[in-house]
């Protein structure tokens, strides 16, 4: 018997499967259900790890839309400023500099929808938030663009499960897969896998937070 | 080829809507969020709501979805190991095609694996036959599967009801997209044909697009 089979054998669980979803109800408040789903996430997808789904369900619940929509928009100010500067600090030429201009555009564009987005929602947009981007070069650049790229796409693959709006969902997923897009771009720049995993990990709140912290002035 | 003429559909469309650059993008975007401007959500019908039964012929619910997931996986993982088998690559670009293929591989596998645990059953693996010509050809069917094959789980993301399997269709879905974008680079083409937002794609549109890979 592989692991593969060994671990699909323990986490198809038999205790965790019982466990009902009712996403419909409006009876559960939405991370109940996002609780309860993580649990039985374990029983349904035995290939993925059970802990990071659970992990992620206590550490979103009680945002709303607005908070999730602020929670990426922020992300989206981090990229956009990131290869706004990246046009003339990452010495970057050729297919690269063309790789830049496109995701700054990107980027900005998922700035300026995001803010409206949130707006129409009747929330407020966070404001700006200063960067520092510690790096020098082409070399640095890619790197940390590989770091941001990778972590925008598991940021959203985290906070997307939690968003009650279809119409906002549809939104985040159009936005997520232009991330991922970006993030394979750049890893082939940087001679890496550009799809490492057969799954995407989703990352919480906390989780993405901490990885874009020292780059906050 | 009838199957490559087929598929250059969605992916002319796709390269349509994205001339439209920023403001066309945004006005997308925030048609999908709700608005009840017609004028702006004509332009773009694809991220209209699908109905409930859209995938009733795989299912009911998140099963049907979780099983056109399976259909769609089952060909890209026969799609990559016929073209592995072909001959056609060879070196880095081989190496590629081998990962790719086992990751759609896993797909099957966790989506099999879902089905199964919530007591249904997965669908059956489709037969299919690819016209494997020519190394640009096949990157081209690649890129057009790959492409498609992230606009089909976008497609559904809005119509999952239990998060646990939203969270693992997203997981798969970025997957999808980081695959689309490396076929798209070694064709010398955009990594984001649909500009800054992606685009679903339904699955009547997808399955007219697979079909002429299906045989029996």
């Amino acid at each position: 018997m592989t692991n593969r089979d060994l671990s699909n054998e323990q986490l198809a669980n038999p205790e965790l499967a019982v466990v009902n979803i009712d996403a419909d109800s409006e009876d559960l408040s939405r991370s109940e259900v996002l609780l309860k789903g993580a649990l039985a996430a374990g029983a349904v997808y035995g290939a993925l790890a059970v802990g990071p789904f659970v992990r992620k369900a206590l550490g979103a619940m009680g945002g709303s839309d607005v908070d999730i929509l602020n929670f990426a928009l922020t992300l989206e100010f981090l990229e956009a400023k990131f290869y706004e500067e990246a046009k003339t600090r990452a010495k970057a030429s050729g297919e690269l500099k063309s790789l830049v201009n496109l995701l700054a555009e990107d980027e900005q564009q998922h700035v300026e929808a995001l803010t409206a987005t949130i707006k129409k929602l009747g929330g407020k947009p966070v404001a700006e938030p200063k960067f520092d981007f510690a790096y020098s070069g082409t070399g640095g650049f890619l790197k940390l663009a590989q770091t941001f790229e990778d972590t925008g796409v598991s940021a959203y693959n985290g906070a997307a499960p939690m968003i009650k709006s279809k119409e906002v969902l549809a939104a985040a997923g159009g936005i997520v897969q232009v991330e991922a897009r970006h993030a394979a771009a750049i890893r082939l720049q940087n001679s890496e896998e550009p799809a490492p995993e057969a799954f995407d990990t989703p990352l919480d709140e906390k989780q993405v937070l901490k990885a874009v912290e020292p780059f906050l002035a | 080829m009838a199957g490559m003429k087929q598929l250059a559909g969605p992916q002319s469309r796709r390269r349509f809507l994205a001339v439209g650059g920023g403001s066309t993008a945004l006005a997308a975007f925030l048609a999908a969020c709700g608005s009840d401007s017609d004028s702006m959500s004509t332009s773009t019908t694809a991220m209209k709501p699908a109905g409930k039964s859209e995938t009733a012929q795989f299912g009911k619910g998140d099963v049907g979805i979780l099983n056109y997931a399976l259909t769609l996986e089952y060909l890209e993982t026969a799609f990559y190991a016929d073209v592995v088998k072909s001959g056609l690559f060879k070196g880095a670009d081989l190496e590629t095609i081998r990962k790719f293929g086992r990751e759609e591989a896993e797909h099957v596998q966790a989506l099999t694996q879902a089905v199964k645990s919530m007591g249904a059953k997965p669908a059956p693996e489709p037969k299919a036959e690819f016209p494997l010509k020519d190394a640009k050809s096949v990157l081209e069917l690649a890129a057009t599967v790959e492409n498609l094959g992230a606009a089909a789980y976008l497609g559904q993301a809005a119509n999952i009801e239990s998060p646990e399997v939203l969270a693992s269709a997203l997981a798969i879905h970025s997957v999808e997209g980081r695959h689309a974008a490396v076929l798209n680079t070694l064709l010398g083409e955009t990594i984001t044909p649909d500009g800054a937002f992606g685009k679903p794609a339904d699955v009547k549109t997808v399955l007219k697009s697979v079909e002429p890979f299906i045989v029996g």
